[in-house]
C-alpha cells in the first residue's frame, strides 16, 4: 500500500477542491490515486484488445503452417517497400505521440497541439498508404470474395502453394489490417477530440489523462502493425 | 504527480533504435536463413515491442499492479496460441478410429 500524501481529503466537493484540481472526478481522492486508476484502465483495456488480436494471430499461425507455400506466395505479391515505409511512418507516429504526452506533462500547450497534429497526419499518411495497397489488391484481382481473379505473373506466384490457400491468405491480409487500420481511425478521430480540447486549455501538468490513454492505445496499435509487418510481408523470405 | 518526465533525448534515442531494428528485419528477409528467417522476424518484433512498451508507454514507470496486468494479458495470449499449436500439432499421433458406427463397442470383461 502506498502511504498517503496527505489525510483523506473530507469533502471532495467542497468549492476548494473543485477549483484547485480542476478535471478530478468527486470519487478520487486526489488527482494521483485518479491518474492510477485512468492508466489501470486502459491498461486493462489493452489486455482485452491484446486477446482480441491474440484470436487473429492465433487462427493465423496455424494456416500459415498448414499452407505454408501458399501464405508464401501470397506475401510475395505485398509491396515490401510500402510495408517497411508504413512502419517508419507509423513508428514515427509513436514518437510524436509520446512527445504530445511529455509537452502535456510540462505544460507547453503549443507544442501538445503541434504534436497531437503531427500524430494525427502521420497516422494519416499510414491509412493513405495502406489505402493505395488495396486498390493495388484490386488492380491485381487478388482481394477474396469481392474480386479474385488473379492471371499473368500474380496467377504465377500464387499457383503453386494453391489458389484456394492463396485467397485464405488473402483474407487474413484484408481481415488482419482492415482491423489494424479501424483501431488507427478510431485513433485518428481520438486526436482530433485532443486537439480540440488541448487548444481550449484543457490539460495541464496536474489532469493530462486523456492525452495518455489516448497516447497508450495509440502504442498499442503500433505494436500489432509491429507484429503485422513481418508476419504478413516478410514471410517465407524473400530471397 | 508520480509522472516521471522522460528527456527528449531518450524518446529519440529509442525511435532510432525502432528505425534500426525495422530496417535489420526487412535486411534479414532478403537472406535464406531457413526456418530461423520467421524466428529472427519475431524477435526483432519482440525487441520492438519491447522498446515500445518500456519507454513510449512508460512502463518503465509504472507501478506494480499495471505490470501484473500486461504480464496476466501476455500469460494468456500464451495460453492461447500454444495450446491450440499443441491441439493441432499432435492430432496426428492419436490415428483416426474407423468410422464408429461401422465397429461394435468394445466390450468390457
Amino acid at each position: 500500500m502506498r502511504p498517503r500524501r496527505k489525510p483523506a481529503v473530507a469533502d471532495t466537493h467542497s468549492e476548494h477542491v473543485q477549483t484547485k484540481y480542476a478535471g478530478l472526478a468527486h470519487q478520487f481522492e486526489d488527482l494521483a490515486q485518479q491518474h492510477d486508476a485512468d492508466t489501470l484502465g486502459i491498461w486493462l483495456f489493452l489486455v482485452t484488445e491484446i486477446m482480441f488480436f491474440g484470436g487473429v494471430f492465433a487462427a493465423y499461425a496455424i494456416f500459415r503452417w498448414f499452407y505454408f507455400a501458399a501464405f508464401a506466395g501470397g506475401s510475395h505479391l505485398l509491396d515490401i517497400r510500402l510495408g517497411a515505409i508504413n512502419t517508419v511512418v507509423l513508428l514515427g507516429s509513436s514518437l510524436t505521440m509520446a512527445l504530445s504526452v511529455r509537452s502535456a506533462q510540462v505544460g507547453n500547450r503549443r507544442a501538445l497541439v503541434l504534436f497531437l497534429v503531427l500524430t494525427m497526419i502521420l497516422g494519416g499518411a499510414f491509412l493513405g498508404v495502406k489505402a493505395y495497397e488495396y486498390h493495388q489488391k484490386f488492380v491485381e484481382h487478388i482481394v477474396p470474395s469481392l474480386d479474385w481473379a488473379p492471371e499473368g505473373d500474380v496467377l504465377a506466384r500464387l499457383a503453386p502453394g494453391g489458389l484456394d490457400h492463396a485467397q485464405l491468405y488473402f483474407f487474413f491480409y484484408f481481415a488482419m489490417t482492415g482491423l489494424h487500420a479501424l483501431h488507427m481511425i478510431i485513433g485518428v478521430g481520438l486526436l482530433l477530440w485532443l486537439v480540440l480540447r488541448a487548444r481550449k486549455g484543457s490539460f495541464t501538468p496536474d489532469y493530462f489523462a486523456p492525452v495518455e490513454v489516448v497516447g497508450l492505445y495509440w502504442h498499442f496499435v503500433d505494436i500489432v502493425w509491429i507484429f503485422l509487418f513481418p508476419l504478413l510481408y516478410l514471410i517465407g523470405g524473400r530471397y | 504527480m508520480s509522472e516521471q518526465i522522460v528527456p527528449v533525448k531518450t524518446y529519440i534515442v529509442v525511435f532510432a533504435g525502432l528505425i534500426g531494428l525495422t530496417l535489420l528485419t526487412t535486411w534479414v528477409a532478403f537472406i535464406d536463413l531457413g526456418a530461423f528467417n520467421t524466428v529472427v522476424a519475431l524477435v526483432i518484433a519482440f525487441c520492438k515491442m519491447l522498446l515500445v512498451i518500456f519507454f513510449f508507454m512508460h512502463l518503465r514507470h509504472s507501478g506494480g499492479l499495471v505490470r501484473v496486468v500486461l504480464l496476466a494479458g501476455f500469460f494468456w495470449l500464451a495460453l492461447l496460441i500454444s495450446l491450440t499449436m499443441t491441439d493441432y500439432r499432435t492430432r496426428s499421433w492419436t490415428p483416426a478410429p474407423d468410422a464408429w458406427s461401422t465397429t461394435a463397442p468394445p466390450t468390457h470383461p
